[in-house]
């Protein structure tokens, strides 16, 4: 279970991770925690699935990256040899069955345009079902942190 | 548009050449941060970078407004956020952008973005997510919102989760270097 040291580290964390030669040791301290102290905590965490990961939110456009949101109407009888299809791309980044005729929803990211298209073609061709392919056109607001 | 504008406004981020060595360190860093004292030296190990050039290159990376945020990314679901929505709505062309800017203002709304409608099996246009303890209180808070923000009159869906399959950052970066 979450303790209330591990609720702090997550509403700090969240907020940003230092970019320094002992970074743990930074994030710790505020903390009133030592640096192995932080990293055990962290493991546990990580372990435990509360974490999704521990890393950058990019943003890919900048670099010629592409992302893409993506729904399938799949047939409830061939959904989990379809949804593994899917999740056999790395490029794909989550899977969320939803209760909808459109009831398969994805994230395909990529390094570039090409790659994502390359992978909704693929999973067409593999799965025998048509893709919707819904890209951003404009992004009003991504919430960067949730209350632990 | 979208994440790349809001990326140079909001982080006032000037126009920052990206180049493969970057991409590299970025690429090995969607992998997740080692958790080691001195997790940028690690990085760096795996891509023949010293420890001052990892440290250099993302706080440029992030002053650039390109990594928007670096820290852990949590699960709601495992937070005590069970339910989880996708409401989408159906709204005219020439009203999405002032829609969008006041839905994705609320406290309520985690994510909102304008995405193409896929007509005719998908006439929406507008994504916003909800997040909740249960079905009930997603429901509750949406029904609030939409007449507080005025906005109950447009067609709307709402997409529960029934089912997470896949969760995990996403990889960017030369497929080599990511593989």
């Amino acid at each position: 279970m979450m303790d209330d040291t591990d609720r702090a580290i997550i509403d700090a964390l969240q907020d940003g991770f230092p970019i320094s030669s002992r970074p743990f040791a930074d994030a710790a301290r505020p903390l009133g925690l030592t640096e192995d102290e932080l990293i055990e905590r962290i493991k546990c965490l990580r372990e435990r699935g509360v974490l999704s990961r521990f890393g950058p939110m990019v943003n890919a456009d900048r670099f010629g990256g592409h992302n893409t949101l993506v729904a399938m109407a799949v047939p409830p009888e061939n959904f989990e040899w379809v949804a593994a299809v899917v999740n056999s791309f790395p490029e794909v980044a989550h899977n969320y069955a939803r209760d909808h005729a459109l009831n398969m929803w994805f994230v395909v990211a990529g390094e570039s345009r090409k790659r994502v298209d390359e992978v909704l073609t693929e999973v067409e061709a593999r799965t025998g079902l048509p893709v919707y392919d819904m890209p951003k056109i404009r992004e009003f607001h991504v919430g960067l942190r949730i209350k632990a | 548009m979208g994440v790349m504008g809001m990326g140079v406004m909001g982080m006032g981020g000037v126009g920052m050449e990206v180049s493969d060595r970057d991409l590299d360190l970025i690429s090995a860093l969607c992998g997740g941060l080692p958790l080691d004292s001195r997790p940028y030296q690690a990085l760096g190990h795996a891509i023949g970078m010293g420890e001052a050039e990892v440290l250099e290159r993302l706080e440029a990376l992030r002053q650039a407004g390109i990594i928007r945020r670096l820290g852990i990314i949590v699960r709601h679901h495992e937070l005590g956020y069970r339910a989880n929505a996708m409401v989408v709505w159906d709204i005219p062309n020439d009203e999405v952008a002032e829609v969008g800017r006041r839905l994705g203002a609320c406290p309520e709304v985690s994510l909102c973005y304008r995405r193409p409608r896929r007509l005719p099996d998908w006439p929406y246009c507008l994504f916003t997510m909800i997040h909740g303890k249960d079905r009930a209180q997603v429901e509750a808070s949406l029904a609030e919102l939409a007449e507080r923000e005025g906005v109950a009159h447009y067609p709307r869906s709402v997409l529960f989760s029934v089912r997470r399959f896949k969760q995990c950052g996403a990889r960017y970066g030369r497929r080599q270097a990511a593989e």
